[in-house]
């Protein structure tokens, strides 16, 4: 494989982390601490949004983002030709 | 039967299973012994991983401190779970790639450095008996109440299962007892979690309980909120701490857990670095099952408690009350003379003092469910503290083997003498555990949360720059890390030990607590290395090579089989 198709694989990868992590970035410390109490105005069920999302919501959140990004790098490594098959 | 019975059959059968699958998949080789022959399946390696890393933290301390800390506990179910999506990004699959044994390997042979390895492997040693010193205080806690014997003779016995299969079996032996462990701790958390979210909220999934109604109709968390109001508590879905230190501790918290050695070398032991992508996802999947029911359980449990202590007779107590008494972990000062228990936000006029660590534990009780359960509840707090500690004392172990005599010391060792050596280390290690068990620097979840900093100082800005920049050099590796722990270190022991009066927001340097200071010292160690390395030579060409080609995925199988 040439050098020219390794910095395209490795550009893509750099951008699904940016990505994925900026989501990472906003279920967390966004929803669940810095905008926790504005969300509380909103219910999910018998729970306060922002509650909701720092105690269980940004965990559902974090599982989908691995197995997303599994996905996607199986996806990428195969388009590349890197895959270990 | 009694409880005493059936803790006796439950804990006896799941140690007798420990034992057996330890005889079983006894190691052979150093390669066996360090990364289980580098064969396990994803789903087997995401169990383990998931038991390795659920700690008795995680499961006897963690609903409890959630259950006092309401909202503000929120940092450690974010905090112990979000560092999973860091590792499965940035670690694990470069990390398995790199395709060696340990952490310090990868920190040695990165920076091409044996003083870089040293630092990595003080740290590795530092960081696991720092944790592994909580473990043992958990098997202390479970065994003194639940086997009824000297807190001393819980320890021993528990130090006996873990020499045993960590010291026979290595890393082979310690990931198939920890799928093992998983299941039982799993099944012994949820079991009690179901009963009583049937009992108070008519539904099957504690995680749905915990949104839902209780039986008079009102939502769970809003009668929670009322009951703590006019008792004089902070509401408990409102934080009480300062929103930057919440920010700080859930940050120090995530890094941590991502920059732990025993859970990295978990990510050794698959196959592929698909497999290692895959099972940082299975094993977050086994560690949500935990940490979406904890603040069910929390909840419920403070409910019921508030519901059953609140106010009433103190003769009217359940038996519970009494046995919790007796270890002291439960006090009642009837300071207004009425014999009945005031349980008040205030300090001056509240009667009752409550240990967090017991709310899990006695959790079934509360609820009244039957014996069996709660027998159960001992195993899974066991097999929790158990199979943490044997991650730890096998990095230990390793690093003493592995990257001190084998890399340093005595290259030309034989393959058999460095698994004796790997074997001695793991059983040293397991005596210096024990005496940290039976006399405890803290408490379970304080000494934890103190790893998390140092690990999130020292190791994970050293690794992630060594994946994905280059022109990292072991210069600046070496400063960012002695740096980084040495201040997260400092300001720890600084308010821990030192001055422990000043613990208070009022004296912490930007009102940071000790828990989030690891942090900043990771932000630290970020610039200095990034600093130290822009001014010193750039690493030689084939370690940039080196570099280039754990990016790709390519050829991480025929790696191993070199070794």
């Amino acid at each position: 494989m040439n050098q020219n198709n390794h910095k395209r694989y490795w550009k893509r990868n750099l951008l699904y982390l940016i990505i994925l992590l900026s989501i990472w970035f906003v279920v967390s410390f966004g929803c669940g601490i810095l905008l926790a109490d504005q969300l509380n105005q909103f219910h999910i069920g018998g729970a306060k949004l922002g509650f909701w999302f720092a105690q269980q919501g940004s965990i559902y959140v974090f599982v989908i983002l691995i197995f997303v990004y599994v996905v996607l790098m199986n996806r990428l490594d195969r388009k590349f030709d890197v895959d270990e098959e | 039967m009694d409880v005493q019975i059936w803790t006796y059959i439950i804990v006896g059968l799941s140690f007798a299973l420990y034992i057996g699958i330890a005889v079983w998949s006894r190691a052979s080789s150093t390669k066996d012994f360090y990364v289980a022959g580098g064969g396990v399946h994803p789903l087997a390696n995401g169990m383990a991983t998931a038991a390795d890393w659920m700690s008795a933290a995680s499961f006897i301390s963690m609903a409890g401190i959630i259950s006092f800390m309401g909202y503000d506990g929120s940092v450690y179910l974010m905090g112990w779970t979000g560092g999973y999506v860091l590792l499965a990004l940035l670690l694990a699959p470069y990390l398995r790639k790199f395709g060696k044994f340990t952490v310090p390997d990868f920190i040695g042979d990165r920076y091409y450095s044996n003083a870089a390895r040293t630092v990595a492997v003080i740290c590795a040693i530092f960081i696991s008996f720092t944790y592994v010193a909580g473990q043992m205080r958990g098997v202390g806690v479970v065994f003194s109440r639940f086997l009824e014997v000297p807190v001393e003779w819980g320890v021993i016995i528990g130090m006996f299962i873990v020499f045993f299969y960590a010291v026979l079996g290595g890393m082979k032996g310690i990931t198939y007892t920890q799928v093992a462990q998983f299941c039982v701790l799993i099944f012994a958390y949820m079991v009690p979690a179901i009963f009583i979210a049937l009992q108070l909220t008519d539904t099957l999934l504690p995680q749905l309980g915990f949104m839902g109604t209780l039986k008079d109709g009102s939502f769970l968390l809003d009668k929670l909120d009322g009951l703590h109001q006019e008792l004089g508590f902070a509401a408990y879905t409102s934080g009480s701490k300062d929103v930057f230190d919440v920010f700080c501790i859930t940050a120090a918290l995530m890094i941590g857990t991502a920059g732990l050695p025993h859970v990295i070398v978990r990510f050794f032991t698959v196959p592929r670095v698909k497999d290692a992508r895959t099972s940082a996802g299975y094993a977050l999947i086994f560690i949500a099952i935990l940490y979406t029911t904890a603040p069910a359980i929390a909840a419920f449990a403070r409910t019921n408690l508030i519901d059953t202590v609140s106010d009433k007779p103190y003769d009217t107590m359940p038996e519970w009350f009494s046995k919790w008494e007796s270890t002291g972990l439960i006090t009642y000062d009837d300071k207004n003379n009425d014999g009945k228990i005031q349980y008040l936000g205030d300090a001056a006029n509240n009667e009752l003092q409550i240990d967090r660590d017991i709310m899990v534990l006695a959790n079934p009780e509360i609820a009244q469910l039957p014996n069996w359960v709660i027998a159960l509840v001992a195993a899974g707090g066991l097999a929790a503290a158990l199979s943490t500690a044997a991650g730890l004392l096998l990095v230990i172990s390793t690093a003493v083997s592995h990257d001190l005599i084998k890399k340093q010391l005595a290259p030309n060792i034989s393959e058999g003498k460095e698994l004796m050596w790997a074997r001695m280390a793991a059983g040293a290690a397991v005596i210096v555990a024990g005496y940290f068990g039976i006399n405890p620097p803290g408490f379970v979840a304080q000494v934890v949360a103190f790893a998390f900093g140092l690990a999130a100082a020292s190791f994970f800005p050293a690794i992630v720059l060594g994946i994905f920049y280059k022109r990292m050099n072991k210069e600046g590796a070496i400063a960012g890390m002695v740096i980084g722990l040495l201040f997260t270190m400092s300001y720890i022991i600084y308010f821990k030990f030192i001055f422990s009066s000043a613990d208070a927001a009022d004296h912490w340097w930007l009102g940071v607590s000790p828990e989030g200071i690891g942090a900043v010292g990771m932000a630290i160690n970020f610039v200095v290395s990034i600093i130290i390395s822009a001014f010193t030579p750039a690493p030689p060409a084939e370690i940039q090579d080196m570099v280039e080609d754990i990016r790709y995925p390519r050829g991480a199988a025929k790696e191993v089989e070199v070794h």
